[in-house]
This record gives structure tokens, C-alpha cells and sequence, in this order.
């Protein structure tokens, strides 16, 4: 049991790209078994920002902290072994692998140092991938998923992490309106484990029926935070997402 | 403005002219005539029977969320990525066309963040606009009637593309896309990352080409700015067009803010 109220906090983290400062001095906070939305028009610094909070990018200032403690200068496998698991938006699965393997691999590399037992990483791929929908497909190439399941795939592979903190990278994105409602509803399941979750999403539905809170990124700043259904009505964020009256 | 009062100060080559004949009519008298487009990457279907028309000399908006699949379906009818449904241009279907068949038929693209040839100068770059064309002398004079619409790019003529603001480079590939005498010129996510003051002169631009003749799709995530220059408009959502009608009607259409930030004016 820890002290922090919250599995996530992040503190005036700034990110620059040589002269570009993609994320400008944001801070928030993740409560225990939240689900928080973040969204924000294209370019807005969303992807960069979980990747500060994940570790594949490291702050130009600012902090990180997991379960209360700053885990700033860890790296990404680091990270993951202390239950931060993401997806990316440009799905990746290792090609030439099967479904099973590539799941594998997250179990292998996530939480408590990641299972070491082959056989038990197995255990824990299927079960993720079954739980996403993927249980029929385990033998197949992971490579030959259409795009759907490949979106599938990368939510199963983060959940091998069996990760603490989820970080959903627009797993949405590309999805029919069935496959959305069928996201949503194993999205809603993981939060039932006590798993706290990030959701970046452009599909507004997904963060209107997921999302407790919401805060908006817009040119690298944050705008507007607060309950989901109140920012997305806010004058600030209907401007930035249609552009100025004229 | 409407497009049978739009001026044409600047007469178009012959074969670019627009001489209204049964051929030229195509269906419903579009230039562009899109039915139940279907396209998508691989498995993954992005657009669902897509349906648009663009008349001749009209600008036509077409807005909607990240990922809704505006650029693909400009991809689509660049024929940069195969599809499944009718795409008519000028009365002839592009159906087994290709992405050069369909530039030389005058149908040009502005690919959204610029995608310009940064180690040439802006001169250079026009000219790799009328890479096709052979009329030297027509060329000469397309350039400097760029030059004059856009006066920037006159001053840096020599300068390399790649070493300009945003909003340079914005016009440096929408002259270059000129430069080919387009009859349609689609530009993708033109306002992306531009200060609002040289968006609103792109914009100025824009109306300004049309009334030259040429007919604009505009595809835009800035609502206000693309029904602010457009005669008519289409707003996509998840691959689908959930709205369509006059730029003013949209404007103040509830189910534009919809598209893009979902239904919160009721339960979800």
C-alpha cells in the first residue's frame, strides 16, 4: 500500500524538440482505478506526452511520478516493470511472429520484472488475448491481422504487462461503430480489474462513455480540465477543435 | 459568391477552358463525381460510401474530426490508394486510372504539411509543378503570375523551400500545384500549424484562384476557416459524410460540433 492518493501524477512536464516545444509546463494527476481522458486537436502533444509518462521520451523539465515516487530518469523497460503499460498509435506487432508470441513478449517485459517462466507468459498472453477477442487467432501470424485485430493485438499485448497504469494510444482509430462499442465495453472490464487508465481518443463517443475526467491538450498547453461532459462543451475547446468564428 | 458570376480576369489555356458541352456535364454537372467510395489501408476500411460532388468553379469544404478519413478519400481520388465505388472527373471514370493518369487530366493535390521539395528553391519547386507541360513560354508566364498572387514567393524565388516559414511553404505547394493549370486542386489541412493571420490570407488566396477559374476541394479540420471561403460543404465522421449543404447553413448547424466533439448536450 503507498501513500499517494494517485497511481499517476504528472508535474509541469515540458518537452522540446530543438526550437519546438511540443508540451509546454502540463501537469495532472491519474486517481486509483480512474479513467481519465485526454484529448486535443492534431499536433496538440498528446503522443509525446505518454511517451514522457512511459519513458520512450524524457522530459526537458519536469516530473513523472508512479504510485508517488518520480520515475523520471528510469527507462521504458524500467518503467514497465513497475506496471506502466501503453499501446501506440502505429501498431507494430513483431512480424514473422504469431499472435501468441507477440503477446508473449509483453508478458515477458511487464510488471514485477516481467514473467520469466515461458510457459506461464504464454498463460498470461492468452488470457489477455482472449479477453480482447483474439483467442481464435493465437496461432496465426501476427503480421497477417487485418487492421482491426492488429489494434486488438496491441491492447493484448499491453495487458500481458499486466500493467497497474494503461496508457491507450488512439486504439480506436480506424475502427467500425460495432468495434468501437466492443472496445469500449473491454476497456470498461479492465478498469473492473482496478487497472487506471489513460485514454487519448479523437473517437468522442469512447471518451464520453469511458472518461470520469477529461483535460484537453491544444499547441503543447494544457486548456481545459474537469468532467468529461463540461469540457467537451467548453467555448476553449469547441474553438480549438473548429477553428475561430469568422 | 456563385459560381456562374465567378470572374475570369485570367483566361485559361484552351484545353483547360471550360466550355459547357454534354461530355464536360459529367453527372449532375459535377466536375468531380464521387458515389458510394468505399477505400481503406489492407484490411482496415476507412471510408464507407462516400458520396460528393464538386461543380466546376466551386469551392467545397470538407471538414471533420482527426481520422474521420478526409485525406483518405483525397487519396482516393488521387488514386494514390485503390478503392471501391465510382469516382467520375470530368465526366470519365478514374476507376482504373492512375495517380499520373489523374494529375494529367488536371486534377491536383496539395498534400497536407506541404511535402515540398526542401533543398530546391522556390522557383525550382514551381517548375516541378509543370513538369509535364512542355509550352515554355506558357510556363514563363505561369510563374509570374504566381509571383503576383503571391508576392512572397516572388521575394524569396531563390531561396530553398525547406529554410521558409509555414506559411511560405503553404504557398510555395499550392503554386506549384498551380503550376500544373489544375481544373481541380484539392488542398489537405492547409491551416495546419499557420498563425491565424496567414491562414485568413491563404484563405484570401483561395477565393482568389477560384475566381481565376479553378475549382478548389478544400479539406480542413478548421471548420470556420474552410466554410468561411467555401459555397458549399461536407462534414465525415468515421469514414461516413453526416452532413452535407451550403457553407452558410453549416456554419450554424449543431451537427458540424457534433462530428467532432461528440453528443453532450444530452445522455451519451
Amino acid at each position: 500500500m503507498s501513500a499517494s492518493p494517485n497511481i499517476l501524477d504528472v508535474r509541469n512536464a515540458t518537452k522540446r524538440f530543438h526550437g519546438l516545444v511540443a508540451v509546454r509546463d502540463v501537469s495532472f494527476h491519474l486517481g486509483r482505478g480512474e479513467i481519465l481522458g485526454l484529448i486535443g486537436p492534431n499536433g496538440a502533444g498528446k503522443t509525446t506526452l505518454v511517451g514522457m509518462v512511459n519513458g520512450t521520451l524524457a522530459p526537458t523539465s519536469g516530473d513523472i511520478l508512479f504510485d508517488g515516487a518520480s520515475v523520471r530518469s528510469l527507462p521504458a523497460f524500467r518503467r514497465a516493470h513497475l506496471g506502466i503499460g501503453r499501446t501506440f498509435q502505429v501498431m507494430k506487432p513483431f512480424p514473422g511472429m504469431s499472435v501468441l508470441e507477440n503477446a508473449s513478449i509483453g508478458a515477458l517485459f511487464g510488471a514485477k520484472g516481467g514473467e520469466r517462466n515461458l510457459r506461464k507468459a504464454r498463460e498470461q498472453a492468452r488470457e489477455s488475448l482472449q479477453f480482447v477477442g483474439l483467442g481464435r487467432r493465437i496461432g496465426q501470424r501476427a503480421d497477417a491481422l487485418g487492421g482491426p485485430d492488429r489494434k486488438r493485438l496491441e491492447l493484448a499485448k499491453a495487458l500481458a504487462m499486466q500493467p497497474r497504469l494503461l496508457l491507450l494510444d488512439e486504439v480506436m482509430a480506424g475502427l467500425n461503430h460495432v468495434e468501437i462499442e466492443e472496445v469500449i465495453e473491454d476497456i470498461r472490464k479492465v478498469r473492473e480489474r482496478g487497472i487506471s487508465i489513460l485514454v487519448i481518443e479523437h473517437v468522442m463517443k469512447a471518451i464520453t462513455s469511458l472518461a470520469d475526467r477529461t483535460f484537453v491538450l491544444h499547441h503543447g498547453e494544457k486548456i481545459v480540465e474537469g468532467p468529461t461532459d463540461e469540457v467537451l462543451r467548453d467555448p476553449r475547446v469547441v474553438e480549438a477543435y473548429l477553428g475561430k468564428k469568422r | 459568391m456563385s459560381a456562374a458570376t465567378a470572374p475570369h480576369p485570367d483566361p485559361l489555356p484552351a484545353s483547360a477552358k471550360r466550355e459547357p458541352s454534354v461530355r464536360e456535364a459529367g453527372e449532375g454537372n459535377a466536375l468531380l463525381h464521387v458515389a458510394g467510395l468505399d477505400a481503406g489501408y489492407g484490411e482496415m476500411q476507412v471510408l464507407r460510401k462516400v458520396s460528393l460532388d464538386v461543380r466546376a468553379a466551386e469551392i467545397v469544404a470538407m471538414v471533420g474530426g482527426n481520422g474521420a478519413g478526409k485525406t483518405t478519400l483525397l487519396r482516393a481520388i488521387s488514386r494514390l490508394i485503390p478503392s471501391r465505388g465510382k469516382i467520375d472527373f470530368n465526366g470519365r471514370p478514374l476507376a482504373h486510372a492512375t495517380a499520373d493518369d489523374v494529375f494529367a487530366m488536371g486534377l491536383v493535390q496539395v498534400p497536407e504539411g506541404r511535402q515540398l521539395f526542401d533543398r530546391m528553391s522556390v522557383e525550382e519547386n514551381l517548375r516541378m509543378g509543370a513538369y509535364r507541360r512542355r509550352d515554355a513560354d506558357g510556363i514563363a508566364q505561369d510563374l509570374e503570375r504566381m509571383y503576383a498572387i503571391f508576392p512572397k514567393l516572388a521575394e524569396r524565388r531563390h531561396q530553398l523551400a525547406g529554410s521558409m516559414s509555414g506559411g511560405e511553404q503553404q504557398m510555395c505547394a499550392m503554386a506549384r500545384a498551380l503550376m500544373a493549370r489544375p481544373r481541380l486542386m484539392m488542398v489537405d489541412e492547409m491551416s495546419l500549424g499557420l498563425a491565424p493571420v496567414i491562414v485568413d490570407l491563404l484563405l484570401e488566396t483561395m477565393t482568389k484562384i477560384r475566381n481565376e477559374g479553378v475549382t478548389v476541394l478544400l479539406v480542413e479540420q478548421d471548420v470556420h476557416a474552410a466554410l468561411s471561403v467555401a459555397d458549399r460543404g461536407y462534414v465525415m465522421e468515421t469514414g461516413e459524410i453526416v452532413r452535407e449543404g451550403s457553407a452558410r447553413a453549416l456554419e450554424s448547424d449543431p451537427e458540424v460540433q457534433r462530428a467532432y466533439l461528440g453528443d453532450v448536450t444530452g445522455a451519451t
